[in-house]
């Protein structure tokens, strides 16, 4: 048995890349194709065994000095020799910096008004990069809500609202502790399609507010505050996805 | 390329153009190092070959007037591991995708994933494959790229980016489940 979507749509499907109309219909079609479930369950092992065989090779300390070399010295060369021991915090800081340009400029005065945000946003980007570095994800992994929750009691000083929204298409993959600006925080992760979205919270005694979004470098983000928490969902999905998961935390 | 071209274009960039390209291009190092190791199959090219395209870059960084900094760095290492291919192993770059599509003989998940459960088996099959199909799943398995992404780095058209991908994966399997000797042949035992 075979179906021609094996060969096209369904890799758009396992991508991300389909828009919801045509990820709908495709669903809609996996309810009555066994060629394309089976394909798509192998296609899914691979991408599975791809990412969790660490094939990703970072640059070697020698070529970041000499293309450091030939840069000259610059005025922000002075950064590297802290920073060269994990090189993916390169990506990170850069990440951070730009945003928190962004945040202070568009968003944070709105928010706050407040210099002490954008040591925020970078700290939340720099964590969001982190996390996607091989074994950093979560702490505690599963997918049922009645593991994750209890997991927090004990660690921090709060519980975090934990729900599973799988039936939404956000299924809960798990959670960790992070320290965002010296705190302790709770961590929701959660994936949609392929993609993962990192959910930060902590207690505020800020009233609740509307969220607000940006995105810089290919990461979007929203934050928001509710019933004394603050939230932060940072992640590499669409400003949409992003909203319908806003959506489903705050009901 | 002499030092003293590299010296001679770096001067040419103002300290200003110097802070940007660290803050817009220098954090993709690690990105720019890995397409390079997995089109040249191996490390010991891939740090010169990086290099040299880092050092494109930097040439061409007044040409770079915002936007995705990581797709446009990575076409550059692309085109240079290209121009190295071709210069030093006459690697033939341009028929890949013109190749059939063979009917996938029916690959369990189980099988599939026994196969892949290993490091090096993975690391080999991936090199076993054309160039062409390897940067695309280097590009959207390792580095997370977007199909828009992807188009731009390797210059196809975005729409058929999903079709490479379905056949690199295809190809993929087929060298992942079958004996080492018979992928050799293209998979025909």
């Amino acid at each position: 048995m075979s179906c021609d979507l094996t060969q096209t749509v369904l890799h758009g499907y396992l991508d991300g890349e389909l828009d919801a109309a045509r990820a709908a219909d495709f669903e809609r079609h996996l309810v009555s194709c066994s060629a394309c479930v089976a394909a798509l369950e192998a296609q899914e092992s691979l991408r599975s065994s791809l990412m969790h065989a660490r094939l990703y090779e970072r640059a070697p300390a020698s070529l970041r000095q000499k293309v450091q070399g030939q840069l000259g010295g610059s005025a922000r060369s002075s950064v590297v020799p802290i920073r060269a021991a994990a090189p993916w915090r390169w990506l990170a800081v850069a990440a951070a910096f730009l945003i928190a340009v962004f945040l202070g400029w568009r968003v944070l005065p709105l928010l706050r008004g407040n210099q002490e945000e954008i040591t925020l946003a970078s700290a939340i980007v720099d964590a969001h990069l982190r996390s996607l570095q091989p074994g950093h994800l979560e702490d505690v992994q599963s997918t049922d809500q009645h593991t994750v929750k209890p997991w927090f009691d004990g660690r921090i000083d709060f519980a975090p609202p934990v729900h599973d929204f799988v039936n939404d298409g956000f299924p809960l993959q798990g959670g960790r502790l992070d320290v965002v600006r010296g705190r302790a925080v709770a961590v929701l992760v959660y994936a949609r399609r392929k993609h993962l979205i990192n959910v930060f919270v902590w207690p505020t005694t800020e009233p609740d507010s509307e969220p607000l979004s940006g995105s810089q470098l290919g990461y979007h983000w929203t934050a928001w505050r509710k019933s004394g928490m603050e939230m932060y969902a940072v992640s590499d999905v669409s400003p949409a996805d992003l909203a319908d998961l806003q959506h489903l935390l705050v009901q | 390329m002499s030092a003293g071209v590299e010296r001679d274009s770096l001067d040419v960039l103002d300290s200003q153009d110097r802070a940007r390209f660290e803050q817009l291009v220098l954090p993709h190092l690690d990105a720019a190092f890995n397409l390079s190791r997995w089109l040249m199959r191996g490390r010991a090219d891939a740090e010169d070959v990086a290099q040299e395209a880092m050092m494109r870059a930097l040439r061409f960084f007044r040409g770079f007037h915002g936007g995705d900094a990581r797709a446009w760095l990575l076409q550059i290492v692309r085109n240079t591991c290209y121009t190295w291919l071709e210069k030093n192993r006459s690697v033939d770059l341009s028929t890949e995708f013109d190749e059939e599509l063979h009917q996938q003989p029916s690959v369990t998940p189980e099988a599939l994933a026994i196969a892949g459960d290993n490091r090096e088996r993975l690391t080999q099959a991936l090199e076993e494959l054309p160039v062409r199909f390897r940067e695309v799943l280097i590009l959207r398995e390792l580095e997370g790229c977007s199909y828009k992404e992807i188009a731009a780095i390797t210059s196809v058209p975005i729409g058929t980016v999903m079709s490479a991908l379905a056949r690199a994966r295809q190809r993929l399997q087929r060298v992942l489940t079958q004996p080492a000797a018979a992928a050799k042949t293209g998979g025909r035992l």
